[in-house]
């Protein structure tokens, strides 16, 4: 655990925390200058979730090579099982969110086995037919409310303290999981594990000749990158009190995902983070934007983001294939030892 | 000298088809522990086909594999590493965007000794400096010339201690000063007690390096021997340069 001698592995978890922290920071009136500390928090919870979202995604695409197109349906079913346990069972939701994970990396497991012998486009492929079949199958999934999904009572929130309470804690829930998240990608970057893993991205077949179990070391990635997109469902739906299919197993969200991971860097630690920043930024940055208008043409933004988030994909795959941290890194080695 | 001290590998009858094509057409082989052995033949006799049964690659599809006196047939390459055997490819395959440590390091966490990391680091390091590519080790892989690649197969199958070393024409495409080179680091590895196999196009490397030789034409053994035994055997010639006789005769028709 080397790692944790690692000057960048704190000061990357500090710098998130502190972000994270900048609300309770504004209302303790720490920060005067902060007005706005409720809508920041909503707004940070949002951006905790994608970081969770992409550098989990890193996991298996980044350091394996293995592009899971539709990784959101391990937030989808993380968010299913915890909010049913909570729901029908009144199980406290960290609890709930931790046996969604599990859950979830478990069906990883099993889907893992047969889908990651497939190479390339045709595992990627698999993944987005996984996520739309389990979307069909929880629309028609009677216990989990069909296509119309789950809602809850709003006393579930008593044994909270109440709707702010429990959105309160759903915020210091998020926080934590994603600084999991990211303790547990540099982790495993650093690790012999990690190293096995991306000597599978690099070659596989020269990999299994140097002694590494790809089929094993595979389905232990796909099921650690599938732990925490679940946890970070089960507390996002939670705070929501509804979850339907559409939502829960949004492909959209998936592709953004990746956009996040290419535009800030495959493969590198902070890569994920600085990708989810810029483009949850540009993203609320067109949404509120004003319509522009053209001579007789007025065109809105509001929905502007996916057109540039495809146009950025496809800039990025283009001319900076290692994203914006991969290119800092190959641009200036002297940063590699700080900037993982 | 106990039986089992005096063959480290055995290859016993192995035969490898490819749908239409017999690549190894019942082979057996035994190699002595601490030797070179040097397999040639001409292009597409199977030479690399041989490694890839003998380490896992392909399973055969009749024959047996023994090392170290357990059976290995068909064993997976990760398991054939596990119990000591490293190769080389012919076709260099870096892990490009790895550094040049990291690929070595690979090669000593999973090789026989199955090292933690930090631990094999310092072999990488010492493979490096015994490969003489030190000087590289912080290069992506991916950015070395070719006669460096071929050290880094080199490096990273070392750094997994094994006890026998697959070399797949290690010297063909380097230039004479490298191929000199690259003998003193072949000659060094095997001063450590590594039992070699090495497929090599070039003969004098061949010949100078292999105590024993072992020729493969068509899938098929025709002539095993010392180097002296096995360059004057007329089968061999005839492999190579075609019927010895049409040979003679267009020489006297020259002259």
């Amino acid at each position: 655990m080397r790692s944790f001698r690692n000057l960048s592995f704190w000061l990357i978890l500090l710098v998130v925390a502190l972000v994270a922290l900048l609300p309770t920071l504004a209302d303790s009136a720490a920060l005067p200058f902060l007005t706005n500390a409720a809508t920041m928090r909503e707004n940070l919870f949002l951006l905790l979730m994608l970081v969770t979202l992409a550098s989990s995604i890193n996991i298996i695409m980044g350091y394996t090579g293995y592009v899971s197109f539709g990784h959101i349906v391990f937030f989808g079913l993380g968010g299913y099982f915890a909010f049913y346990l909570v729901q029908t069972y009144s199980v406290n939701v960290l609890l709930a969110a931790l046996a969604g994970g599990i859950g979830a990396s478990l069906i990883a497991t099993l889907i893992g086995i047969p889908v990651l012998r497939l190479r390339g486009a045709y595992f990627a492929l698999a993944t987005i037919g996984i996520n739309e079949a389990m979307r069909a199958f929880m629309n028609n999934f009677d216990p989990f409310g069909g296509a119309l999904g789950m809602f809850f009572n709003y006393a579930v929130y008593d044994s909270y303290g109440g709707a702010k309470n429990a959105g309160e804690l759903a915020y210091y829930a998020m926080i934590a999981v994603t600084l999991a998240t990211i303790a547990t990608s540099f982790l495993i970057k650093k690790s012999k594990f990690g190293l096995g893993l991306l000597a599978i991205r690099e070659d596989q077949d020269a990999s299994q000749v140097l002694g590494i179990d790809p089929a094993r070391a595979k389905v232990i990635a796909y099921a650690i990158s599938a732990f925490f997109p679940a946890l970070a469902g089960a507390i996002f739906f939670f705070k929501n009190g509804i979850i339907e299919p559409g939502i829960a197993f949004d492909l959209q969200r998936s592709i953004e995902g990746l956009v996040m991971v290419m535009l800030g860097g495959y493969g590198t630690v902070t890569g994920p983070i600085v990708g989810a920043v810029v483009y949850d930024r540009l993203r609320s940055a067109l949404i509120t934007s004003p319509p522009i208008t053209l001579g007789s043409l007025t065109v809105n933004l509001s929905n502007f983001h996916l057109v540039v988030a495809g146009i950025l994909l496809l800039l990025v795959v283009l001319f900076v294939t290692a994203g914006f941290v991969g290119w800092l890194r190959n641009r200036f080695p002297a940063v590699r030892r700080f900037l993982e | 000298m106990t039986a089992s001290h005096s063959k480290i590998l055995q290859v016993d009858n192995v035969s490898k088809r490819f749908g239409g094509l017999l690549a190894l057409d019942r082979v057996s082989l035994t190699v002595a522990p601490g030797e070179i052995f040097g397999i040639i033949g001409p292009n597409g006799a199977g030479k690399t086909t041989l490694f890839n049964v003998i380490n896992g690659v392909y399973p055969p599809q009749q024959g047996r594999i023994t090392f170290r006196g357990e059976d290995i047939t068909g064993l997976s390459p990760f398991k054939a590493s596990h119990r000591g055997i490293a190769r080389t490819h012919q076709v260099v395959r870096p892990l490009g965007e790895l550094t040049v440590r990291e690929n070595v390091t690979v090669g000593a966490c999973y090789g026989r000794e199955n090292l933690p990391l930090e631990k094999a680091e310092q072999v990488a390091d010492e493979v490096l400096d015994f490969v003489g590519l030190t000087a590289r080790k912080d290069m992506l892989a991916s950015k070395l010339n070719v006669a460096q690649k071929k050290r880094l197969e080199m490096a990273r199958a070392l750094a997994a201690r094994p006890i026998l070393l697959l070399l797949d024409e290690v010297l063909a495409g380097l230039n004479p000063q490298e191929v000199a080179d690259m003998l003193t680091v072949i000659r060094k590895i095997r001063d450590q007690d590594v039992t070699i196999i090495m497929i090599e196009h070039l003969m004098h490397a061949v010949m100078n390096l292999s105590d024993r030789v072992f020729v493969l034409d068509y899938g098929a053994k025709i002539a095993e021997g010392t180097p002296q035994e096995v360059s004057n055997d007329p089968r061999v010639i005839e492999a190579y340069l075609g019927d010895p006789q049409v040979a003679r005769r267009f020489m006297e028709g020259a002259g």
